[in-house]
């Protein structure tokens, strides 16, 4: 058997000594900086590649296959994931498992096993429970990567914001990172607060208590309730979304007093520095948590470079995490 | 080590109609009697025919004839009466039965059991308090006793008929894992079941602060993206019954108290004379909710494991008696239960094959005497529910246990006898092990070496 990977044809940017050591990405926690470094590394290659006008089909994933399946609904994550795939030529499965009639629980399981023994390469899962893909990971035997799993973490979109951030500022290290709004329901939060305080960001997270998690503060960040103050000097403000069965009396009073309270808008992001971004994960509620027309600004807002990113960063992630396959078993061709 | 095995019931001395037997050389531990000495038990009838130091050796038995075993020092006590224990049967008899639990209980040195109402249909109704005690009897030899519901299919909306349900049989009355929220219904309940002798036992958590949660608040929820309530939740409870408690002068029970804060509540309340009694369970003293760790599903348990300051404050609360009874909190899931999503996981752990020896941690750790740990495990139990078991008697029911308090081994999950095996403990080292348990004078667990 004979591998015929010509370097022109597979082009996959060179990853750092050392290697991602990990076979799966559950989560950011645990990763060292190295393990994040190598991650960013890889991908901000990929955004170059991405960007070349000359754009050719890669090879790496050749005669892969990648399932996307997804308890949850999603539209962004899904597509990037999907894009990422197919433009490293592997073959992409959408598979939508969201709650049907039967116990959610019982699905997750037994899906497992069933697309296991279908012999995919890479799993990348989306689940409303917090430790659903780590018990999904424990019944298969190729990589698993975590698209967000209830409110524990999503690791790839931690991993594109501070993409984002380095491309912007050049250094994640000593930054100042605001995160606001709804930290207690938020995955990306949690992941981004792992990252960031890994690779030296200082990160406060501002909110009403209700939104808040307690004993945040053991996680190495900041608490305001008051926005101003919380975005005050900071290099970055991170919005989150807050979701619309929350808004309505149970977390928050109403929308419009959140908006008042802890939308972000010109006046206030007037605390932060004079050249501070803007950052969102989406989908965004225009209006409830942001300006619109800030949102807009593309000399503040990184919004639109984040969903770019975002299918560079999940290129690296399924780049390398199938490099050890494709060492020990090359697909024949 | 080989595996214990389960006595066949021909020829087996000491049980009714059976030639007595004597039990020598034993460490006799009774907490009903205050009682830590070297003697032996001679066993006639089912019944204890003597006790006490005049036979610690074989020898005092002269020419009696009466055959005798040598406990080589083992400590012989009353067996334990675990007040609270689900049994799943009838309805979910795929996780537990009768007959497996009676076997599980055996081999935990437990000779009496109280059963939750929580079966599927519920014990809320007479009829179904006696097909349990039937039921019961053909299949186990464990005594199996059962509490009743508060409120008919636990539902916390009409009270269950308390006179008529206790002469059918039921020892207390409680919601199982459900608090009795409605401050009305506890009020009639408590006074009800004041009138007709029998406790109310709480499930005290303040639902309204608890729904959906699975985890206590705090760092480690958080980081885990777990839904969680704060401790609070349980002293909040308590504090409202201890008001009832006063106004209505009627005995209560809190089941699985957890936390420091109702610890202290609880601790207060007995000095004003409050007619309160409480448990806890051995997860509560022996783990914290770092057994979680990545969402160990076995470690899943209502209440949930707390922060390590409470755990030290359980332990405290067992050593110094504010905390009266050890119970097993027995609660089988098969796999199916649990081999899912932490939040969607069912809640609970087995516990009667561990009940004893993980409880002498605290011995082991000098929390508390030998004597003391029993005083929970025995007779403490059986005067909450009016129990005759869980002392030692002349003439009483030869309900007993042996064990080597020191002898070292692990907890390994394949050697359980329960059905369902979710154990938080598995694969932990332990000291202290059942070798012998007797009920009616009949052995009906005996550790082959």
């Amino acid at each position: 058997m004979k591998s015929e990977n010509s370097p022109s044809e597979t082009a996959s940017p060179p990853a750092r000594a050392g290697g991602y050591r990990h076979r799966h990405l559950l989560g950011i926690e645990g990763l060292s900086p190295e393990d994040i470094t190598l991650l960013l590394d890889l991908s901000a290659a990929y955004v170059e590649q991405n960007r070349a006008l000359d754009r050719q089909k890669s090879s790496v994933l050749r005669g892969r296959t990648i399932i996307n399946l997804f308890f949850e609904s999603s539209t962004r994550t899904r597509t990037s994931f999907e894009l990422a795939g197919k433009r490293l030529g592997g073959d992409v499965i959408n598979m939508s498992a969201e709650s049907s009639s039967v116990k959610k629980g019982e699905t997750v399981i037994d899906t497992a096993m069933t697309l296991n023994a279908m012999l995919p390469d890479v799993l990348i899962v989306r689940h409303g429970d917090s430790g659903a893909v780590k018990l999904l990971s424990e019944k298969v035997n190729c990589a698993v990567i975590n698209a967000g799993d209830g409110t524990h973490e999503h690791p790839t979109q931690a991993l594109l914001d501070a993409l984002a951030i380095r491309r912007r500022r050049g250094r994640l290290a000593g930054l100042e990172v605001a995160i606001c709004g709804d930290i207690l329901h938020s995955r990306v939060a949690r992941s981004n607060i792992h990252l960031l305080t890994a690779m030296g960001a200082r990160v406060r997270v501002v909110g009403p208590p209700t939104l808040i998690p307690s004993s945040i503060e053991r996680m190495g960040v900041q608490i305001f309730h008051d926005m101003r103050e919380g975005i005050g000097g900071c290099d970055i403000v991170m919005m989150l979304r807050l979701q619309t069965e929350r808004m309505q009396g149970s977390f928050v009073p109403s929308v419009r007093e959140y908006f008042h309270f802890y939308g972000l808008d010109r006046e206030k992001l007037a605390a932060a520095k004079p050249d501070a971004l803007v950052m969102h994960p989406g989908p965004m509620n225009r209006g409830v948590e942001i300006d619109s027309e800030l949102a807009d600004d593309l000399d503040r807002s990184l919004i639109r470079e984040q969903v770019e990113i975002g299918v560079a960063v999940r290129m690296a992630c399924l780049d390398l995490l199938t490099r050890t396959l494709r060492s020990n078993n090359p697909v024949a061709t | 080590m080989k595996p214990a095995t389960m006595h066949s019931p021909t020829r087996n001395p000491g049980r009714r109609g059976g030639p007595p037997i004597a039990y020598v050389n034993a460490r006799l531990v009774d907490p009903a009697t205050g009682i830590d000495m070297l003697g032996g038990v001679v066993v006639a009838d089912g019944m204890i025919a003597d006790w006490g130091a005049h036979l610690a050796r074989a020898e005092a038995l002269g020419s009696s004839g009466i055959e005798a075993v040598d406990c080589a020092g083992a400590v012989l006590a009353p067996g334990l009466v675990d007040m609270r224990v689900q049994l799943r049967e009838p309805g979910e008899e795929h996780k537990e039965t009768f007959a497996s639990a009676a076997n599980a209980a055996a081999a935990g040195g437990v000779t009496s059991m109280v059963m939750l109402p929580n079966t599927n249909p519920v014990i809320d109704d007479p009829s179904l308090v006696e097909s349990v005690a039937r039921r019961a009897r053909e299949n186990s030899r464990v005594k199996i006793f059962t509490h009743a519901a508060v409120t008919r299919g636990l539902e916390g909306r009409e009270m269950t008929e308390f006179g008529l349900l206790a002469e059918a049989g039921a020892l207390g009355f409680t919601d199982a894992l459900s608090a009795v929220a409605n401050p009305t219904m506890m009020r009639r309940a408590l006074s009800y079941a004041r009138m007709v002798g029998r406790i109310v036992i709480q499930h005290p958590e303040e639902p309204t602060l608890t729904r959906n949660a699975c985890a206590t608040e705090g760092e480690i929820a958080t980081r885990l993206g777990l839904p969680a309530a704060p401790a609070i939740a349980e002293v909040m409870m308590i504090e409202r019954d201890l008001r009832l408690v006063e106004l209505t002068r009627a005995p209560l029970h809190f089941a699985h108290v957890s936390t420091a804060a109702a610890i202290d509540a609880i601790r207060a309340a007995k000095k004003n004379g409050l007619p309160i009694t409480c448990d806890t369970a051995p997860p509560y003293f022996s783990l914290n909710e770092l057994a979680v760790g990545d969402y160990r599903s076995f470690a899943k348990l209502t209440p949930p494991l707390r922060t390590e300051s409470d755990r030290q404050a359980v332990a405290e609360g067992v050593a110094d008696g504010t905390i009266d009874v050890i119970a097993s909190d027995h609660a089988p899931h098969d796999q199916d239960s649990k081999r899912l999503p932490y939040a969607q996981a069912a809640a609970g752990a087995i516990g009667l094959e561990t009940l004893l020896t993980v409880a002498l941690e605290l011995v082991h750790t000098k929390r508390l005497s030998l004597l003391e740990l029993l005083r929970r495990l025995t007779v403490t139990p059986a005067t909450i529910l009016k129990l005759p078991s869980g002392r030692m008697a002349k003439g009483a029911a030869a309900d007993l246990v042996v064990f080597d308090p020191e002898r070292a081994w692990k907890i390994r999950e394949a050697e359980f006898r329960s059905k369902s095996k979710n154990s938080p403990f598995d694969g932990r080292p332990v000291q202290g092990r059942v070798m012998r348990t007797l009920v009616n004078g009949e052995s009906i667990f005996h550790l082959e070496r």
